[in-house]
C-alpha cells in the first residue's frame, strides 16, 4: 500500500517534471530566437550600409594632359589664373571633333569644379611647372563616378538619365584611352562639406564632432561625478534629495530637443554664445549627458561595499579620505563605463544642434570650439537630404565612420572596466 | 544618579555572592524571573577603560538599545553575546562611533573612553577611531597589496615619518597578529588574495598598526573555518595583554574560550554580566540561562 503510493507520487512529479523541462526549452528557445532576430536585424542594418557606403570611399579621377601656359600665368598672382581654362583646354584637345557651345559645356562638365584647386595647389607648390605639358589625375564629376559605379544605367533611354547619350561616349573613350581610374578618395577624410558631392568630405563634422565631445567631457564628467558623490556620500535623507533625485531620473528621460530650445533660448539669446559653435553644442550635450552620468555614478558608487567603507573608517579615516581612497577608485570603472555610454549617445545627438544653429552648411574644418560648425549626425542628416545620387553614398559612408567612432568609444568602455575592475 | 548607585551596590553584591557561596547553595538561589530586564552580575569595575551609562539607540522610532550601563576593564576581553537582534553589534558600534554613519541612528547617555566622553561635540571621530579600532564580521581587505593594507592607517595618521618607520611599523603589526610568517614574502600581493582567516588576521593587523588603545571585534570568526578560528582565537588571547577587547559573537564556546567577563544582551537590555566562568556556569537570570541552555537563540 505505501510502496504503491510512494510510486505514485514519484509518478506525478515525473509527469510535472517533464512538464517542467519543456516549459524550459520553451524558454530558451524564445530567449534564443529574440537574440537571433535582433542579430539579424543588426547584420541587415550594418550590410545595407556598407553595401550603399562602401564605394564612397572610392572616386573617380582623370587623367588630363594639362599645358601650364606660361601666358596664363603671372608669377606675382598666381591664384589670378585662369585655371579653369586649362582643364577646357586641355579636354577640346582631347576631344578635338567636339563643336558648339553646348556640346563643349557637356563635356567640360566630365570634370569636377574642383580640378582648378587642385591645379592651383601644384602649381603653388612647383611654379617650374609653368610652360610644361603634365599628365595630372583631376577628379572627375559626381555623374562620371556614378555612371562608372555602376548607378547609373546604360540602356534607359536618354531622358531619364543625367548624362547624355555624347557624354557617354565621351566616358568610353576616356575609359578607353586607360584616362579613368577608380582611386581611394582621399578628399572624403580631408576636405569640409561642400554643395559638389566629389568634392564634399566627413572631415569637417568629425572635428566639430571632436570639439564638441570635448566640452561635453571636460563639462560632465567632473560635474556629474561630484554631484554623484554629493549625493551618494554627504547629501543627508530627505525630502530635499528625494526631490533632486527624482528629477535628474526626470532629466534623463526628458526629450533631446527640449535641452536644444534651452540652449537656443539660454545660451545663444541670453549669454549672447556664438551660434553653431562646438561650445554651445558642448554646453548643450552636457546637460542632456549629465543625468547619465550622475545615474551611472551613483549605481556604481553603491555598489562599492559598505564593508570597504567601514573598513576605512574602522581605521580612522575621515570621510573624504574613505571617498578618495577607496570608495572612488573601486567606483571609477563603473563611472567611466557610464561617461562613455553618455559620450556616445552625445555623438549621435542630432536634435538639440539643430536648435542651436549646427545645421548650416559649412565649408571650413572648424580650428576652433567657437568657430561654426557642423557634427557627424547632422552631417548625415544634411546628405541624406541633398538630391544629388553621390551623396547617397556619401550618407552610407558617413554613416559608417560614426557607427565605426560608437563601436571604438563602446570597446574602450569595456576595455576600461575590463582593466580597472577590482575584486573584493 | 541615585538609580545608579543602586545599581552598582545590587551588581557588587550578587557578584559577590556568586564568588563566595559555593556551588550547591548558589544553585538553590532564585533566578532573576524573565519579565525583569534590569541588569543583574557585576556591570562595573574599577579603574575601566570604557564607562557607558544609560546608553539607549534609537532607528527612527525603533529602541535598539535600552538603557545600558557597562564598564570595559583594562586589558580584559569582554564577550558580548545574545540572540540574533539583540543590539549587541549596534552597541559596539556606538563604543567608536561608527553607528555615525547611520543618518537615522540617535543615541543619548554618556559613553567615556578613560575620562572622555566620546560623544562631546568636541570629539573628533578621526582620531577616537584610531584609539578605538574596529574588526568587523566579514574579513574586509581593501584591494590594495597586503603592505598597504597594514600602512593605511598608519600613512593617514602620520604615525610613520620615514619609510624604514613604517616597514618597520607593517612588520610588528602582521608579526602581532601571527601573520607575518605566511606573508612576508609577499607583501606587494593583494590582500583579498588571502584565504578568509589570513584576510580576517590581516585586519586586525591593519587594526593594530594605529596602535588603538580599544580593539572592537564585530563577531570576527563567524566567516571563518574552525580551524582559522582557532587561530584567531589565539590571537585574540596574546593581544589581550596589550589592548582592551569587546567582542561580539554568536558562539558561546567561543565567548568561554576568550573571554574574561560576558554580558548578555536580549531585545536591547543588557540582561546580565559577569565573570566569564560564572555567566556560563551559573547564570543568575532566566533568560540567560535560556540562552546558554539552547532553548534559543
Amino acid at each position: 500500500m505505501q510502496l504503491e503510493k510512494k510510486e505514485s507520487t514519484m509518478d506525478k512529479v515525473n509527469v510535472g517534471l517533464a512538464k517542467r523541462y519543456r516549459r524550459e526549452k520553451r524558454f530558451r528557445r524564445l530567449g534564443l530566437g529574440a537574440i537571433i532576430l535582433s542579430i539579424s536585424f543588426l547584420c541587415l542594418l550594418f550590410t545595407t550600409i556598407v553595401a550603399n557606403g562602401w564605394s564612397a570611399f572610392y572616386k573617380t579621377e582623370v587623367l588630363l594632359d594639362i599645358h601650364f601656359d606660361a601666358e596664363q600665368f603671372d608669377v606675382d598672382a598666381l591664384s589670378a589664373a585662369d585655371y579653369d581654362a586649362l582643364v577646357r583646354t586641355s579636354l577640346k584637345n582631347f576631344f578635338p571633333d567636339v563643336q558648339g557651345r553646348s556640346d563643349l559645356r557637356k563635356l567640360y562638365q566630365l570634370v569636377s569644379t574642383g580640378a582648378a584647386f587642385t591645379l592651383q595647389d601644384i602649381v603653388a607648390n612647383d611654379t617650374s611647372i609653368i610652360g610644361s605639358t603634365r599628365k595630372i589625375w583631376l577628379p572627375a564629376d559626381d555623374e562620371v563616378d556614378m555612371f562608372l559605379k555602376g548607378y547609373i544605367p546604360r540602356d534607359v533611354p536618354e531622358s531619364d538619365r543625367r548624362l547624355t547619350d555624347k557624354q557617354v561616349d565621351w566616358i568610353d573613350q576616356l575609359a578607353a584611352g586607360d584616362r579613368l581610374e577608380r582611386k581611394f578618395n582621399t578628399t572624403f577624410f580631408t576636405a569640409g562639406d561642400s554643395k559638389e558631392p566629389e568634392l564634399a568630405g566627413i572631415r569637417g563634422a568629425v572635428v566639430g564632432s571632436m570639439f564638441t565631445l570635448i566640452i561635453t567631457l571636460m563639462l560632465s564628467f567632473p560635474i556629474g561625478v561630484a554631484t554623484a558623490v554629493y549625493l551618494e556620500e554627504f547629501a543627508p535623507r530627505n525630502k530635499w534629495t528625494d526631490l533632486i533625485e527624482v528629477n535628474i531620473n526626470n532629466l534623463a528621460a526628458v526629450p533631446s530637443i527640449v535641452f536644444g530650445l534651452l540652449g537656443l533660448a539660454i545660451f545663444l539669446n541670453v549669454f549672447g554664445m556664438p551660434r553653431s559653435a562646438p561650445l554651445v553644442g558642448g554646453l548643450v550635450l552636457t546637460l542632456m549627458t549629465l543625468p547619465t552620468i550622475i545615474i551611472a555614478s551613483r549605481a556604481s558608487l553603491k555598489s562599492v561595499p559598505p564593508s570597504i567603507r567601514e573598513a576605512a573608517l574602522g581605521v580612522g579615516a575621515s570621510k573624504m579620505q574613505a571617498i578618495t581612497h577607496h570608495i572612488l577608485p573601486l567606483a571609477l570603472p563603473g563611472m567611466m563605463t557610464g561617461t562613455i555610454i553618455g559620450m556616445a549617445q552625445a555623438l549621435g545627438e542630432t536634435a538639440p544642434l539643430l536648435m542651436i544653429g549646427m545645421v548650416a552648411f559649412i565649408v571650413d574644418v572648424p580650428g576652433s570650439v567657437t568657430d561654426p560648425s557642423t557634427v557627424l549626425p547632422v552631417q548625415i542628416y544634411l546628405w541624406a537630404d541633398s538630391p544629388e545620387r553621390a551623396f547617397v553614398e556619401k550618407t552610407s559612408a558617413a554613416i559608417m565612420v560614426l557607427l565605426a567612432f560608437l563601436i571604438t568609444m563602446n570597446t574602450c568602455a569595456v576595455l576600461l572596466r575590463k582593466k580597472f575592475e577590482r575584486r573584493w | 544618579m541615585q538609580s545608579m548607585t543602586a545599581a552598582l551596590e545590587v551588581g557588587d553584591v550578587s557578584f559577590l555572592g556568586a564568588e563566595s557561596i559555593d556551588t550547591e547553595s548558589v544553585k538553590q538561589e532564585e533566578k532573576v524571573d524573565r519579565d525583569n530586564r534590569t541588569t543583574t552580575g557585576k556591570q562595573f569595575v574599577d579603574n575601566p577603560r570604557m564607562t557607558c551609562r544609560d546608553v539607549n539607540v534609537y532607528y527612527d522610532d525603533n529602541h535598539a538599545i535600552n538603557n545600558v550601563s557597562i564598564d570595559v576593564g583594562r586589558n580584559e576581553v569582554l564577550a558580548m553575546i545574545g540572540p540574533s537582534g539583540c543590539g549587541k553589534s549596534t552597541f559596539l558600534r556606538c563604543l567608536n562611533r561608527m553607528n555615525d554613519t547611520v543618518s537615522s541612528c540617535r543615541i543619548t547617555g554618556d559613553i567615556y573612553l578613560d575620562s572622555l566622553d566620546i560623544y562631546d561635540k568636541s570629539v573628533d571621530v578621526v582620531p577616537l577611531r584610531a584609539q578605538v579600532g574596529m574588526v568587523f564580521q566579514k574579513p574586509n581587505p581593501f584591494p590594495k597589496s597586503i603592505y598597504d593594507n597594514v600602512a593605511y592607517g598608519p600613512r593617514i595618521h602620520g604615525l610613520a615619518s620615514t619609510s624604514a618607520e613604517l616597514d618597520d611599523v607593517v612588520e610588528s603589526s602582521l608579526k602581532k597578529a601571527g601573520l607575518w610568517k605566511e606573508v612576508c614574502d609577499r607583501l606587494d600581493q593583494s590582500g583579498t588574495g588571502l584565504s578568509g582567516g589570513q584576510q580576517q588576521r590581516l585586519c586586525i593587523a591593519r587594526t593594530i598598526a594605529v596602535r588603538p588603545e580599544v580593539i572592537l571585534m564585530d563577531e570576527p570568526c563567524s566567516a571563518l573555518d574552525p580551524i582559522a578560528t582557532a587561530t584567531v582565537e589565539a590571537l585574540i588571547a596574546e593581544l589581550r595583554e596589550q589592548y582592551t577587547i569587546v567582542i561580539v559573537t554568536h558562539n558561546m564556546q567561543q565567548a568561554a574560550r576568550v573571554s574574561q567577563r560576558t554580558a548578555y544582551f536580549h531585545l536591547g537590555d543588557l540582561i546580565e554580566v559577569g565573570s566569564t566562568d560564572r555567566v556560563f556556569t551559573n547564570p543568575r537570570h532566566r533568560l540567560t540561562e535560556d540562552y546558554i541552555t539552547g532553548r534559543f537563540g
